[in-house]
């Protein structure tokens, strides 16, 4: 035994020695060339030094700008610790912010082609396609509201999905790679809104309507507004696995006419239900140029609008059980199988409200009336215990409306055009002020009154924000947990903010610390948004992602997020010929493609495959033919394929459109197409 | 009568009992370094014999080379993909014969090493004499590698002008264009050469232990 012990410390010994032996390694990143010194730092709470101080001076920095500087400055190599997922607007593609440094760091092209990333130029076209609307080209969209996936009420960092407002259809974006996977169009209505929302475990993504129209794209006058014009809410399931919605497990249901605008998912104790609001429940149908009020006016009549609470776990099971009409193949419930069943309530909520914002802990909703100074706070419970006593009165669909007095929890006066909501770590709400140009913050009661100094339901304080702000965000704002720190205020004016640049001016995104309690938010930062308006956008903390450095294996298809049957390796390389159907498997790597000489004849059909076979990150190739319409994004490991018609003989330099190393310049090839009797022309022979 | 004289020399004599239970420890120690010298070389196998970082620029992580004794890991491909603007052929052709038998013959000279335990005479040295040389010999044969594919060079290559054939540093830094290398006996080489010392401190014990028997014996 003795011995056995003996043997042990005696390898220890020597293992331990060896190891002493081995020369220092270089740990972790090297430092980083250039910049990134340390020890420069100002010790905390000592003046500004003389050199910061002269600065400020010289360019008329008050102190507030300079703390503002200091909250917002990233050195060279540091990370934002969030990013923020924003609707690019017309742009019809979706941005990617760094925050508090609100650098953009990428255009993430969705609806629309974005010729950096090859979308729409050779990568990309099935998806795009799937946006077709009646088999027409649509590749422009008005982007409105993200919403990254969920789990347990969180971000979890996966998906994110974006609606296009103009053209009713859905995006999923696959946070692995940051790429559009699918394109959904609504097979039942023209156009949305309040999408996209997610249940908490993005079990569904939510499609709200906003004009009411005959479902299904059909045609009725609008005399038949009343019986034949119908809003709509869709529920898109969600497949996880597959990182697709799944349209043959998904289902609508029938909404009265109402304009129905923006849906929030309920969570915790509120989690099943969806709810959604409206303004135009005065059912007006506009005609300013016959003499009758314009909808401005018409929509605004009435001193409430409705609110809907639909029961979605009841709406599955009714789906589920077949108890649903089909428009263009898809299932909706109808208008009076949701009212029999238990569906759908009504309750009034004041004068043409945008916006319904459920509390972290699923037990409030607040309401904005663009047009009444207040915000309006319904409790669930209130809500479902009148539900459960019966007690409602209905409209002229038959509807439930439950009475505003009954469901109500407090009303809180903000300011002028109230819209959005969102919610911080401190018990806090903060509510977009569009006349007032401003951010209100206000205190919650109930079981975030312990939270804050403040009486609950109080106006707190406010800040101006430039100019016209729309909707507004806070870190995680509308999860079960949100994270407070910042918020950004989104707004639809710049004017003055900025350099001109003629009269079409950027959006503003304006950063604000709310850290602190009380009367105390700071305005960090003004970022310009020159690609479309933006509508909605979240700020998710940077650690919950992770995305691919490059992708997995060689021969990647991000469209399958599998490898590729056709994936070309090295020495595999070849151009195949079947008759007139032309195959070139090819393969691209610092600082060459193969084959460099591709010689096909005119009237050829060409299927071209291309593998980047890099595994440094940020070798990215492009690939381009010119006058073939054709350019691609490949990034290390990818393989994308492409195909187009040699209808035009010639010879064309195809080169790697990505400067991806010294020698990029040199890596070109030659696209010979032989003069050939065309298709066409042989037929009439 | 002959042979089993010549096969009693060459194995040595063995203690008698009263004299291993008066001196165990004489006897057990050259055992316990020359089988300790065989485990390390054991292990040494899954460990990395040789390393060597490239630091550049526009590679902030560096890139990482791990030489095992049958295959090479790290960021091999891309180091390749650069090699291949200089002209230098791929690492994976180098020692291809020396990767393909080092398992077995590396397990075998530890296992010979275990054998020279229960030989009791100078012979037990030659057994040992394959374990004792198997770092020098690696950093020679990793030397013979680094300087035929460094003076080897493509003159057809992209930058064959900017780059003469050269012979990378085998242990220490150097560089290369844009590249800083350091190269360092990893792991594995550092428990081989460990094996090593042990082996020599253990035939000395070994010698200590049984010279004396043998001298007695011969003596006879």
């Amino acid at each position: 035994m003795k011995r056995n012990i003996l043997i042990l410390v005696v390898l220890t010994i020597l293992i331990v020695a060896g190891c002493s032996l081995v020369p220092q390694q270089p740990q972790g990143p090297a430092a980083p060339s250039g910049g990134g010194d340390e020890g420069a730092a100002v010790p905390a709470g000592s003046g500004l030094s003389a050199d910061a101080a002269a600065i400020a001076q010289a360019r008329g920095l008050s102190p507030d700008d300079v703390t503002a500087a200091l909250k917002t400055y990233m050195p060279t190599g540091v990370h934002d610790d969030y990013l923020i997922f924003a609707s690019g607007g017309h742009s019809g593609q979706m941005l990617v912010i760094g925050a508090p440094s609100m650098r953009l760091l990428k255009v993430i092209g969705v609806f629309t082609p974005e010729p950096w990333q090859g979308w729409g130029y050779g990568a990309g076209n099935e998806v795009l396609d799937e946006g077709n609307i009646d088999g027409r080209e649509v590749r422009w969209a008005d982007t409105h509201h993200p919403a990254l996936s969920e789990t347990g009420g969180d971000y979890d960092g996966q998906f994110v999905f974006i609606n296009d407002k103009a053209n009713s259809r859905v995006a999923t974006i696959d946070l692995r790679d940051f790429e559009t996977k699918q394109i959904v169009k609504n097979p039942v209505a023209i156009n949305d809104h309040g999408a996209t929302m997610v249940t908490p475990n993005t079990e569904y993504v939510i499609e709200g309507g906003q004009y009411a129209a005959p479902l299904g794209w059909e045609y009725a006058a609008l005399d038949d507004y009343n019986t034949t014009y119908r809003g709509l809410v869709t529920f898109w399931k969600f497949d996880r696995e597959a990182g697709r919605l799944d349209p043959a497990n998904s289902f609508a249901i029938e909404l009265p006419p109402y304009w129905q605008d923006l849906c929030d998912a309920g969570k915790l104790v509120s989690e099943g239900w969806v709810f959604c609001n409206s303004f135009n429940a005065e059912r007006a149908t506009g005609g300013i140029e016959d003499g009758n009020p314009p909808f401005e006016a018409g929509a605004s009549q009435g001193d409430t609008d409705f609110m809907h609470l639909i029961n979605l776990v009841k709406a599955e099971e009714v789906y589920k059980a077949g108890n649903f009409n089909t428009v263009n193949d898809f299932p909706v419930i109808s208008l009076q199988t949701a009212i029999d069943e238990n569906i759908l309530y009504l309750t009034p909520e004041p004068k043409s409200p945008h916006g319904v914002d459920v509390t972290p802990d699923g037990e409030f909703l607040v309401v904005s009336g663009k047009l009444d100074p207040h915000v309006t706070v319904y409790s669930f419970d209130k809500m479902m215990a009148t539900i459960e006593a019966k007690k409602w009165d209905t409209d002229d669909y038959g509807i439930p409306i439950l009475a505003l007095d009954d469901v109500k929890e407090a009303q809180v006066e903000v300011g002028l055009g109230p819209l959005h909501t969102q919610f911080d770590n401190q018990g806090y709400a903060y509510t977009s002020l569009f006349l007032d140009s401003a951010v209100a913050r206000w205190s919650l009661g109930g079981s975030f009154s312990d939270l804050h100094p403040e009486e609950p339901w109080q106006l707190v304080s406010k800040i101006s924000v430039h100019y016209n702000i729309g909707h507004l965000l806070t870190a995680e704002g509308d999860t079960v947990s949100p994270d407070g720190q910042y918020l950004v205020a989104m707004n639809k004016w710049a004017i003055d903010r900025f350099q001109h640049v003629g009269p079409l001016l950027p959006q503003n995104f304006q950063l604000i610390d709310i850290a602190n309690t009380g009367d105390n938010m700071q305005l960090l930062y003004d970022m310009p948004i020159g690609i479309g308006e933006p509508h909605y956008a979240q700020m998710i903390k940077a650690d919950k992602l992770s995305p691919w450095d490059v992708y997995p294996e060689i021969g990647w298809d991000p469209s399958t997020q599998s490898v590729s049957p056709n994936a070309v390796h090295p020495g595999e390389e070849k151009v195949v010929r079947n008759g007139k159907e032309v195959e070139v498997f090819m393969t691209a790597v610092r600082s060459h493609f193969t084959p460099e000489h591709v010689e096909i004849k005119q009237g050829d059909h060409v299927t071209w495959h291309i593998t980047n076979i890099e595994r440094a990150y940020d070798a990215t190739h492009g690939f381009s033919i010119p006058g073939y319409n054709i350019n691609l994004s490949i990034e290390p490991g990818e393989y994308i394929s492409f195909e187009f018609d040699a209808d035009q003989p010639g010879v064309f330099s195809y080169y790697c459109t990505e400067f991806c190393s010294a020698l990029h310049l040199e890596m070109t090839g030659y696209l010979l197409i032989e003069p050939g009797p065309d298709s066409s022309a042989m037929i009439q022979k | 009568m002959m042979a089993a004289d010549k096969f009693e020399n060459i194995v040595g004599p063995r203690a008698p009992q009263e004299e291993l239970a008066a001196h165990r420890m004489r006897y057990i120690w050259p055992t316990l370094c020359m089988a300790g010298a065989a485990i390390l070389i054991i292990i040494s196998i899954f460990l990395p014999y040789w390393s060597l970082v490239l630091h550049a620029p526009q590679y902030p992580q560096g890139l990482v080379v791990n030489a095992y004794v049958n295959h090479l890991e790290g960021d091999v491909s891309e180091i390749d993909g650069l090699n291949h603007y200089i002209g230098m052929r791929p690492l994976g052709e180098a020692a291809h014969l020396e990767r393909s038998i080092s398992i077995f013959a590396i397990s075998a000279l530890a296992l010979v090493v275990l054998a020279a335990v229960f030989i009791h005479s100078p012979w037990s040295a030659l057994l040992a004499l394959p374990a004792i040389l198997l770092p020098p010999v690696f950093l020679a044969d990793l030397y013979f590698w680094l300087s035929n594919f460094g003076q080897n060079l493509d003159p057809k290559a992209a930058l064959s002008n900017a780059v003469k054939p050269f012979t990378p540093t085998i242990l220490g830094e150097g560089i290369i264009g844009q590249f800083k290398t350091v190269a360092y006996a990893d792991f594995g080489l550092l428990l081989a050469s460990a094996a090593s010392i042990l082996i020599l401190v253990g035939l000395y014990l070994q010698r200590r232990a049984y010279k004396p028997l043998r001298d007695k014996k011969s003596a006879e």
